[in-house]
């Protein structure tokens, strides 16, 4: 029996309170157990080790021996604090550009998934071929992607300017895209570039997990093609979309692969995202404690952005 | 039926995990202990890493042979070589001997992880005066025993394009006005040709030239007790005298300012598209894999302004090129110094100074990566008296990020078309150093 | 279902415009990897020069690209596997069962994508070789084992949310059908409700793979010559001498092959869905 109830998933989604399923204590524990023991090998304790390392002076002098490295407190958080001083006010200025950067990329990046996605929902020829196409550049080393923009976007040899100035004459003279202010925005076209395949690839699975039925009761009903995308899809991918945009949102912040492929390990300011501005505190001016300290400072941020985030979206999901 | 799936689930895992077992990494010779072998790093100093191996091998077989010490040969490129010393450094595993860049001798120094070179083990790999002085001053900082010597020597030079010279009627540059006024003769921008080309986007090569025209000038990044002193007037104007090329004298094409790998420019130089060329020696390999051959350009050392300015120095050159460490982790140091001192023998100095385009570090030795005489004698001339070795303090990683990337951003300015002055010129030394105020 | 006309005027405009925004940098990869060497260093040029097979000579022995593609692919193969049988297992559990610890549980997992990756990587390292001293033999440094599980782990977090959200999609009534039928938990799983969140299967796998292949800063760390990947081997075709684009590009369209083979027949399994007829 296959009664199609838009409502009904939605009804199972919510947790029972009711009934309790009948398991034996340990499985759950059980299942859960390789991904505990891995977290805490990989992630947990180095990043306790990671947190300690932000108050010690951990610099040259004390790499090798971290046992006699001087235990500063939170000094390493002042200077990173510090916006009066030259230090602070770098921090600062790529925790902005990062955020700009992040809002930019994962806002365009989920609207081109999305589009892509409800349009290649229904069959037609080519469609198998143009999803594949479309995931082409995910699927490429980041280095290659990222090299092949730094040709396109180079002053006088590059593929862009060439067009722009010399096949469109939409601009008089060639800018530099590479330098300068607008050095982020090549950041931003190079990282969405690889990004909204990704957005594209998850919300097209999840598409494939809401009935056509349903799609076809809400046509019965009269439904235009435009509003079962924002009723029925949208409300039916909302739990794929809020991981997803979180996701999205957590890596492109910490994204160190683009800048760093595309600049080196020192971009300019314009582009000088959070995690390269700490690899360049850390491991390029050999001082681990303050680049720890701003590691740590990060976390919390990303922390509460992100607990606001779930309280926002589980607020609003109890209302719908 | 549930056992089954599970059981063959379990059985692809473990087939696979094993295949990732196999060819694991080559594990230190530390680890290995009491045979005879050494794990050596070496950094990439030819046209790859495969080519660099291929250099190393027979000399490596040849030391084995004389000594029965094997060694285990890794060449690491230089995007990863620092990190990979660092991580050694930080864990106390790592390699027995290895390459370091000799700008970072000091820093490397300050972790405490190298041997030092004291009298006994200096008498052990050959002496220290076998070195040129300028070339093992490099080691580490004043004062104390160095903890790395030199292998492989580089200088910069400013190499000449000698066709388009005698075209213009110019003889090379001798000072620094002269090859202003070269290079402005020599910028024809329409037809994509300009008198000097720079790797603009580099924040080493910056901070290089930062450093010798600062010298010129009479200025020192560092006082004597190590506090960094990048606004000094001699400072300020040796970098505005490097950023005026593209602002103000406009001899350089402003594209070079996203020029960060290393060959560009003289991939630039070896097309034609620049008269002139402030590089390492090591700019050769590139000039002939793109086409020049060594009779087309020549080399002269980097002139200083004339009158030299009050201070001012006649530098044309930081004493650049590799050095030489053994880590103190290693158990076999005996067989490690052997190492150095084979490596170091004016034997092997002439036979590896040719394939990694190197000036001889030891004394008595000949300039031979070149067949061009006059370019051999300029380069030998610059190592032995127109070199002043960078920075000797822990802090110098530091201070070529912080300079280098000040001076790239000036670049830039200067590039889009803004007017470099040396208000802005002082205020982004300042800023950098003042980022150096919570470096350790 | 009938598509008005501003549907389809949208699947063009949509079609269009990111098809050239993929398919651009594609075609400058393409030609430039049978563009000889010059033409990559110098102006740009819509058609190479004298078009030339020799980058994907080359390329195989500038750098050891058999071996890093190898290494490439068994770090992310491996870690692919275990990454989404792991999170099968506690997606499954978190979806299924209202265990005391399970919040804490998904919020720390959720919590460790936040930790930026330079925090931890010496410590990591450091904990690596404390355990290869340990154990008294090279386990996991510089190996690809530790590099795998490295990898596997940076993609649980998200994969576990990612199957636990599909896996809530899914009727419990399923599991209930199979219970009736005689499974136990393990059999549940695998026969029943895992068939049926396929789709989410598989894009989880997909960016198990993809994260394993394309990450640079641990692998730069963690691996020697001999275990090197593809994603930081590739820097190396960059020099002293000369940078060698075409031979890069020629790589990088080589190792990507497989890859995008692989998405393309994947395509029918994204496809399968809830009507492949699960409750009946």
């Amino acid at each position: 029996m296959t009664t199609t109830n838009p409502t009904r998933a939605a009804v199972v989604a919510a947790p029972s309170r009711r009934r309790r399923p009948p398991w034996k204590g340990a499985t759950p524990y059980l299942l859960v157990l390789p991904a505990v023991v891995l977290e805490l090998l990989i992630h947990i304790i180095p990043m306790l080790v990671g947190i300690w390392m932000s108050f010690i002076q951990l610099t040259q002098f004390f790499i090798a021996n971290w046992s006699q490295a001087p235990f500063v407190g939170l000094d390493n958080y002042k200077i990173a604090l510090n916006f009066s001083s030259s230090i602070g006010q770098a921090l600062f200025h790529s925790f902005t550009v990062s955020i700009l950067y992040t809002l930019i990329v994962v806002g365009l990046a989920w609207l081109f998934g999305m589009s892509a996605a409800a349009v290649l929902q229904s069959g037609f020829r080519g469609r198998g071929g143009l999803r594949t196409l479309f995931l082409v550049p995910y699927s490429l080393p980041i280095y290659a992607g990222v090299i092949t923009w730094s040709f396109m976007l180079q002053r006088d040899n590059g593929l862009v300017n060439h067009v722009l100035v010399n096949n469109l004459h939409i601009l008089g003279s060639s800018p530099f895209w590479l330098i300068g202010n607008n050095a982020f925005f090549s950041m931003a076209i190079v990282a969405l570039w690889r990004s909204w395949p990704f957005a594209f690839l998850m919300i097209m699975a999840g598409m494939q997990s809401i009935p056509d039925e349903v799609y076809q009761a809400a046509a019965v009903d009269g439904a235009s093609v435009w509003q079962q995308l924002r009723h029925i899809t949208l409300g039916m991918l909302r739990p794929v979309n809020v991981v997803l945009i979180l996701m999205l949102f957590l890596w492109t912040f910490n994204d160190f692969n683009t800048p760093f492929v595309l600049f080196g390990a020192t971009p300019p300011p314009s582009a000088d995202l959070i995690s390269i501005h700490i690899y360049d505190n850390s491991f390029i001016n050999w001082n681990f404690g303050l680049g720890a300290a701003m590691s740590v400072l990060l976390l919390l941020f990303l922390l509460v952005v992100t607990g606001l985030y779930l309280l926002i979206t589980n607020r609003r999901s109890r209302r719908a | 039926m549930k056992a089954r799936l599970i059981s063959t689930v379990v059985t692809v895992l473990a087939v696979s995990a094993t295949a990732a077992c196999g060819g694991g990494g080559a594990s230190t010779s530390s680890s290995s202990g009491a045979s005879k072998t050494l794990t050596y790093w070496a950094s990439n100093q030819g046209s790859s890493l495969q080519a660099d191996q291929a250099v190393l091998g027979p000399e490596l077989a040849k030391f084995q042979k004389q000594t029965g010490v094997k060694v285990n040969l890794q060449v690491i490129g230089w995007p990863d070589l620092l990190n990979k010393i660092l991580g050694a450094t930080t864990s106390g595993q790592g390699p027995d001997v290895l390459n370091i860049g000799n700008t970072w001798a000091a820093s490397l120094q300050a972790t405490g992880a190298f041997v030092p070179f004291d009298t006994k083990a200096l008498t052990a790999i050959g002496g220290q005066d076998k070195f040129v002085p300028a070339s093992f001053a490099t080691g580490g900082v004043v004062g104390k025993p160095v903890t790395s010597v030199p292998l492989y020597g580089l200088v910069y030079g400013l190499y000449y394009n000698k066709k388009m010279f005698a075209d213009a009627g110019l003889q090379p540059p001798t000072t620094w006005q002269e090859l202003q006024a070269a290079a402005a003769k020599l910028t024809i921008p329409a037809k994509n040709q300009y008198g000097m080309v720079l790797e603009g986007g580099s924040y080493t090569e910056s901070v290089h030239f930062a450093f010798i025209f600062g010298q010129q000038n009479g200025g020192q990044p560092f006082d004597a007790s190590g506090k960094p002193t990048f606004t000094s007037p001699g400072m300020v104007s040796g970098v505005k005298q490097y950023v005026d090329l593209v602002g103000k004298d406009k001899v350089v094409n402003p594209s070079n300012v996203q020029y960060k790998n290393g060959p560009e420019a003289p991939g630039d130089f070896a097309k034609g598209k620049a008269a002139m060329l402030m590089s390492q020696n090591n700019a050769d390999n590139t000039l002939q894999a793109d086409g020049m051959k060594s009779t087309d350009y020549g080399v002269v050392a980097i002139p200083t302004p004339s009158p030299l300015p009050a201070g001012g120095k006649d530098v044309a050159s930081f004493v650049a090129g590799i050095n030489l460490s053994i880590f103190k982790n290693t158990k076999n140091q005996a067989a490690a110094l052997q190492f150095v001192k084979f490596m170091t023998s004016p034997e092997e100095q002439t036979i590896l100074d040719k394939p990694f385009t190197a000036l001889p570090v030891v004394k008595g030795g000949t300039v031979n990566f070149t067949d061009n005489k006059a370019e051999a004698d300029a380069f030998a001339a610059v190592l032995a008296t127109k070199a002043v070795p960078l920075p000797l303090v822990p802090a110098e990683s530091e201070f070529e990020t912080n300079v280098g990337n000040a001076v790239n951003g000036l670049l830039a300015e200067a590039a889009t078309g803004k007017n470099v002055t040396t208000t802005e010129v002082k205020a982004a030394l300042q800023a950098a150093q003042d980022k150096m105020a919570a470096a350790g | 279902m009938h598509e008005p006309r501003s549907f389809r005027v949208f699947r063009v405009v949509v079609v269009v415009v990111l098809g050239l925004f993929t398919l651009v940098p594609l075609y400058v990869m393409l030609t430039s990897a049978i563009k000889p060497l010059g033409d990559v260093q110098g102006d740009f040029t819509w058609w190479p020069t004298h078009p030339t097979l020799s980058p994907f000579v080359d390329m195989w022995s500038t750098v050891p690209l058999g071996r890093y593609f190898m290494n490439s692919l068994v770090v992310s193969v491996v870690s692919t596997a275990f990454s989404v049988l792991i999170a099968i297992f506690a997606a499954y559990a978190v979806s299924r069962y209202r265990f005391f610890g399970r919040r804490i549980f998904t919020g720390t997992v959720l919590a460790t994508q936040m930790f930026p990756g330079i925090l931890f990587l010496l410590p990591l390292f450091l904990i690596f070789v404390n355990i290869d001293k340990t154990l008294g033999f090279t386990l996991l440094y510089q190996t690809r084992v530790g590099l795998i599980v490295t990898y596997l782990t940076f993609s649980l977090p998200f994969s576990i949310w990612m199957l636990a959200s599909y896996l809530e999609g899914i009727p419990r009534e399923l599991d209930e059908a199979a219970r009736v039928d005689g499974c136990r938990t393990l059999g549940t799983l695998f026969r029943v409700v895992l068939p049926a969140a396929r789709p989410g299967v598989i894009a989880v796998a997909v960016y198990a793979f993809m994260t394993a292949w394309g990450e640079i800063l641990f692998a730069s760390q963690m691996t020697n010559d001999a275990t090197k990947t593809l994603s930081i081997g590739l820097q190396n075709y960059s020099t002293q001498i000369n940078v060698y684009w075409n031979q890069v590009m020629a790589a990088s369209l080589v190792v990507s092959l497989p890859v995008v083979i692989a998405f393309l027949l994947l395509q029918k399994y994204l496809v399968a869905g809830l009507t492949s007829g699960s409750v009946k």
